[in-house]
């Protein structure tokens, strides 16, 4: 079937141009972000939002960020934010990163819960809970995996039952992150006692603080306790807490966790600020990193694939800005930004050498032990926010097309 | 700030995609492998009359005055189809080497430009440090490196001498010919210039062509299984097997924003462009080696035949692989840079 040749243009390419500059607007959007994170980021990196001095110096550090109206920049402006588009919110994380300023302790909420709320939440609700999550009022924390359900996250048994104008909550959820010191937990339950799989399960919010709730603390590989087991005991939360309606949970998950593993989680800038870190790491210490050939390999490969990583990441925030939606292969980046994270972590620890497996409060260790907390954080990657194995099943299935087992 | 193609681009990237697969089909390269010199003047006919072969060539010489950026979608489906016929070369490659000849040159350049345009000549361009020219055989104008300097020399004028490639597509020869101060149309700084662009165009367009040819591995892998059933179910079903393809998938997703940044730098003639196209040509050649590898792994015995059509594209992915840059060359550039502190590297550097 030939093409007419009237298919084909007859001047050069109408329409909007590939345009890799910044506007002016953008600029001025970046100088300022600039400007305030140099002002305010703290000089000294916090502690660790794991333990209970940290949460709290973190906690203080999302209400000045939303005094400055830079706690939730891609919010409407009547929440607090300041209505960026996907492009100024990546300006905004590259400066962020950039000035070293502290890791987001309400993670889960602004960037998971918080988008899933605007889509799914009902007008009470995001009064009610939007702008206490922007202040850091409430820090918040998720549950999703049981002792049985994990990878298999559509084998929930937690049970909420109705009665009345109340669910009552029954069973265990477990590494649910942030929930020692936070405040709210969101996750999804079982209200349909005769619905299997991923039916009759709705998404419920509720205070950490609900009587009948038991929080036993996991201590993580670093020894601390980043995450936690959630038991529920009789525990009474109003109807109104559910989101996007009964039986609807597993469908308002499934969006929670596409932003979980696309844009959100995990912003470019943090993996090329490590990526930077490393090829300096290298530079400082070539003679006997050089001993191994491989590792100049590494490092080279580790700064590409950031690259990699964030062009693919305006590439697909250019698509939504044009009405695009995130489809299976957000699956993709959580393979790419996991195993780069790991790879780029392995590299450090592999210039290091011997220095490389000291704490970072251990007296030889000078700023090195970053790299081993960063390692070990790294072994989590492929394993949270599904599997990578999980991931890999997805991408072949609604990716690429595969038959389904 | 939008790092996204037009919507005629993706229209032009559609079109020539439905016209590659009904016109340039496994069967007919399969029947060009029979033919004397193994390409067909018809088929060069074809996209001479899509406009294809006047795409870059600028708008005073007959062309439509395209970039690179315009093409590059265009260079990713003919990977894809595995056009035998040497459009993406003479298009990215031949055509701005001639242009960016100087006054000197005007009536050699327009009449090239304006022959290619209109489709009654193609070009072959020798790679500096290569041995073999591609398509010297239906090339009508040889442009070909002499240390720093370009030559420009009539089919007429040379003897070649084939030598069979691995893949029966590609078609190169050694090329003798003799420079002379008539043939020269660059030299010293002008020639050094024109050869550095040369390359990082040639490194592009085969970056483009191999993440065509590493898509087109995929599909007819997961077609593949299909159709393959083993202890009663299709291969695909397998976890072992979805995974090999999960696993290029992801390859070949992070492959795309490296090449079309370096499309569009090229385009812009943007300094420091060497960076962007190794990296392009590093990771579509990657993507196009893992598709080749867990494609055949995925076919089974079948994929070791030359009855499948696997091996069409299996080679030339191996073969382009090494062409314009091997990986060794696109590594020392990036290394180079990143390494002496020229580079400006971390969060926000990256445009």
């Amino acid at each position: 079937m030939p093409l007419s040749a009237s298919a084909m243009p007859n001047s050069p390419v109408e329409g909007m141009p590939m345009d890799l500059t910044y506007t002016a607007a953008q600029q001025a959007f970046r100088a300022e972000a600039r400007a305030w994170l140099e002002a305010n980021v703290p000089a000294r990196p916090l502690q660790s939002f794991d333990t209970e001095q940290g949460f709290a110096e973190h906690r203080a550090w999302e209400a000045r960020l939303n005094e400055g109206r830079w706690g939730m920049v891609t919010w409407p402006t009547a929440l607090g934010g300041r209505g960026c588009d996907l492009i100024e919110w990546l300006i905004f994380e590259e400066e962020y990163y950039r000035a070293g300023a502290p890791a987001r302790v309400n993670q889960n909420g602004i960037f998971l819960l918080g988008p899933t709320l605007m889509e799914y939440g009902s007008d009470a609700q995001k009064a009610r809970f939007l702008p206490r999550m922007a202040t850091g009022t409430d820090i918040w924390a998720q549950a999703w995996s049981e002792p049985g359900a994990g990878s298999d996250m559509a084998a929930i048994r937690s049970r909420a039952e109705r009665v009345g104008d109340h669910y009552v909550i029954n069973g265990q959820k477990t590494w649910s992150t942030r929930a020692v010191w936070a405040d709210w937990v969101f996750g999804i339950f079982r209200t349909d006692p005769n619905s299997q799989r991923h039916h009759g399960l709705t998404f419920i919010l509720l205070p950490l603080d609900s009587p009948g709730i038991t929080v036993r603390p996991i201590e993580q590989l670093n020894g601390l306790p980043g995450f936690a087991e959630i038991f529920f005991d009789d525990v009474k939360v109003p109807v109104e807490n559910a989101l996007g309606g009964e039986g609807m949970g597993w469908h308002v998950a499934m969006s929670t966790a596409g932003f979980e593993r696309g844009l959100m989680l995990r912003s470019p800038a943090r993996y090329q600020e490590t990526a930077r870190r490393l090829v300096q790491l290298y530079q400082h210490n070539r003679e006997s990193a050089d001993r191994d050939p491989a590792i100049g390999e590494a490092v080279m490969r580790a700064w590409l694939d950031a690259e990699a990583y964030t062009l693919a990441t305006y590439l697909c925030a250019s698509q939504l800005e044009k009405g695009g939606k995130i489809g299976p292969e957000s699956s993709t980046n959580k393979i790419f930004w996991s195993e780069l994270d790991q790879r780029l972590h392995e590299t450090a620890l592999s210039i290091l050498g011997l220095r490389g497996e000291l704490l970072p409060g251990a007296p030889a260790a000078g700023d090195v032990g970053q790299w081993l907390d960063g390692f070990l954080f790294a072994q989590a990657g492929p394993i949270y926010a599904g599997t990578n194995e999980i991931q890999r099943n997805i991408i072949a299935e609604r990716m690429l097309g595969m038959p389904r087992a | 700030m939008d790092f996204s193609f037009s919507s005629d681009q993706l229209l032009f990237q559609d079109n020539i995609r439905s016209f590659l697969l009904n016109e340039v089909t496994p069967e007919r390269l399969r029947e060009l492998w029979l033919v004397d010199g193994g390409r067909c003047d018809a088929l060069w006919a074809q996209l001479v009359e899509l406009g294809l072969s006047a795409m870059t060539v600028p708008e005073i010489h007959g062309g439509m005055g395209m970039d690179e950026l315009d093409f590059i979608l265009l260079a990713q489906e003919c990977g894809y189809a595995g056009l035998p016929e040497p459009l993406v070369e003479t298009m990215l490659v031949g055509v701005p080497l001639l242009v960016g000849l100087d006054e000197r040159h005007a009536a050699l350049k327009h009449h090239w430009l304006a022959r290619v345009a209109e489709g009654t000549a193609r070009l072959a361009i020798g790679e500096p440090g290569n041995p073999l020219v591609s398509d010297a055989h239906v090339a009508d104008l040889l442009l070909l490196p002499y240390g720093d300097e370009v030559h420009a020399v009539e089919r007429a004028a040379v003897g070649l001498t084939h030598n069979a490639s691995v893949d029966p597509s590609r078609q190169l020869f050694q090329v003798e010919w003799a420079p002379s101060a008539a043939t020269c149309v660059a030299e010293g700084e002008q020639g050094r210039r024109l050869w550095a662009a040369a390359c990082n165009r040639g490194a592009l367009a085969n970056a483009a062509q191999l993440l065509g040819l590493a898509k087109r591995m995929v599909d007819l892998a997961v077609d593949y299984t299909f159709e393959r059933k083993q202890f009663g179910k299709p291969v695909g079903s397998f976890q072992a097997v979805k995974h090999l393809m999960a696993n290029v998938a992801v390859q070949i997703e992070f492959a795309k924003g490296p090449l079309y940044r370096a499309a569009y730098a090229v385009a812009h003639g943007q300094p420091g462009q060497a960076v962007p196209v190794s990296h392009a040509k590093l990771a579509c050649a990657e993507a196009a080696a893992l598709a080749a590898k867990h494609a055949i792994q995925v076919h089974g015995a079948m994929g070791y035949t030359w009855e499948v059509d696997l091996h069409l594209f299996m080679k030339r992915a191996w073969a382009l692989d090494k062409v314009w840059g091997d990986r060794g060359l696109h590594k020392a550039r990036v290394r180079a840079a990143l390494f002496d502190g020229q580079l400006a590297i971390g969060a926000g550097t990256t445009f």
